[in-house]
């Protein structure tokens, strides 16, 4: 099959929407507003953000992939335990991982790892998505979902400590004259910034409540 | 051990540390429920409940049997499924005993399952080395500190309703975190009074 004609099928493969689904239309930020806790409380550093990025992706796509293949057995009323039985193991793997080989970002981010169970993406994917469909469809649902999450922890990671710290990644960007906007390094600045960005994107895409 | 009265840690996680708008934890029923100033009332205190419940009966599985037993590293499970079997068993007794208190109560427990607050005290009261009284007081300064918060936005959200122009995109979860944010600065005029470790 020639390349292009390959892209262009694959674009309506149900693999290729459950992939993008989390990027734009059903990004868990923007549209359904969710996981929005420690997304806001460990953005004030680049390195904590992507940590969290990457943890709470890992969780998604295994969480995902694990009720998938489970959804025949798991019983209906109990089905939250479940669920949670299942994101707690993968981030006790997470918590584990951190804690052996990037302890000062372990310490940094401190309980917030071990919230990544209540995140509520990890169990709305659960319960939108992986309960009714095929493990790899899951996987890739969790996938997308996750990457949508780490792009905008990595937009408000980037923006706030610019302007809380003058920095990024621990290097210094701004000019020595710059005067560290505090404010955006604690919860008021995580606050508004989440606040613009919601009424940009929700401008764009024409979303209201 | 935490040395540290538990008077100053009750006014401390209601006031300086506030839970949702300082350590920004419990936000999706601070952004969904905060409509009606009714409802956040309601589930207001029945996470002033939850709470208070599971961290006393967390408090003793950790310190008692997990640590002894060397197996501190599936707390958090056994932390998440003591606060789901908890609220099952709160829901299962109000369905049996109190009927009334069903409408106006029942309807939120399941929704506490997943709410970050109630896992974050049992974490925080490990971190910390909270004794038990300490704990007691602390996990209900916090969800009260976590009540006077969603009862605070939902007052403004009603009021707002009724006089604002809100621009189209800024409805919604976007005004409240705008307004969650001068609450925090506000909350901020409190800091320094006490400080938490």
């Amino acid at each position: 099959m020639p390349k292009k004609a390959f892209k262009k099928s694959f674009k309506h493969t149900k693999a290729y929407k459950a992939l993008v689904a989390g990027l734009w239309q059903d990004h868990p930020t923007f549209c359904m507003v969710l996981g929005i806790c420690s997304m806001l409380a460990i953005t004030n550093r680049l390195d904590n953000a992507i940590a969290m990025g990457v943890g709470v992706t890992f969780c998604t796509v295994f969480s995902s992939l694990f009720v998938s293949i489970f959804r025949n057995v798991i019983p209906a009323r109990v089905r939250m335990l479940a669920y949670m039985v299942i994101i707690a193991t993968f981030v006790i793997c997470v918590d584990r991982f951190l804690k052996a080989y990037f302890i000062t970002i372990s310490e940094a981010m401190g309980p917030y790892v071990g919230l990544i169970i209540t995140n509520c993406i990890l169990m709305g994917r659960a319960e939108a998505f992986a309960i009714k469909n095929g493990p790899l469809l899951s996987a890739l649902d969790g996938l997308g979902c996750g990457i949508g999450y780490s792009f905008m922890l990595i937009l408000m990671a980037l923006i706030r400590e610019t302007l809380g710290f003058g920095t990024i990644l621990g290097q210094r960007i701004m000019p020595g004259v710059w005067t560290n906007w505090v404010v955006m390094t604690i919860a008021p600045g995580a606050f508004f910034l989440l606040g613009i960005y919601l009424w940009i994107f929700r401008t764009i895409a024409k979303k209201t409540d | 051990m935490n040395t540290m009265n538990p008077l100053t840690i009750l006014i401390a996680s209601i006031f300086t540390h506030n839970i949702a708008l300082v350590y920004i934890l419990g936000m999706c029923p601070f952004i969904v429920i905060s409509k009606n100033f009714k409802t956040a009332v309601g589930m207001g205190i029945s996470v002033i409940f939850v709470v208070t419940l599971t961290a006393i009966i967390n408090w003793p599985i950790y310190w008692k049997i997990l640590l002894p037993a060397n197996a501190e590293i599936i707390s958090y499970l056994i932390f998440i499924i003591v606060i789901a079997a908890t609220v099952q068993l709160l829901e299962m007794l109000i369905e049996k005993f109190f009927p009334p208190l069903q409408s106006s109560f029942g309807i939120f427990l399941p929704l506490i399952t997943v709410n970050c607050i109630v896992l974050a005290v049992c974490l925080f009261m490990v971190l910390r080395k909270y004794n038990f009284v300490q704990t007691v007081f602390y996990s209900f300064g916090t969800s009260a500190g976590w009540a006077l918060a969603i009862i605070i936005m939902a007052a403004i959200k009603e009021k707002l309703l009724l006089v604002g122009d809100i621009p189209k995109g800024l409805r919604g979860a976007g005004i409240t975190m705008i307004i969650a944010g001068l609450l925090a600065f506000a909350f901020m005029g409190f800091a320094g009074m006490i400080t938490l470790q």
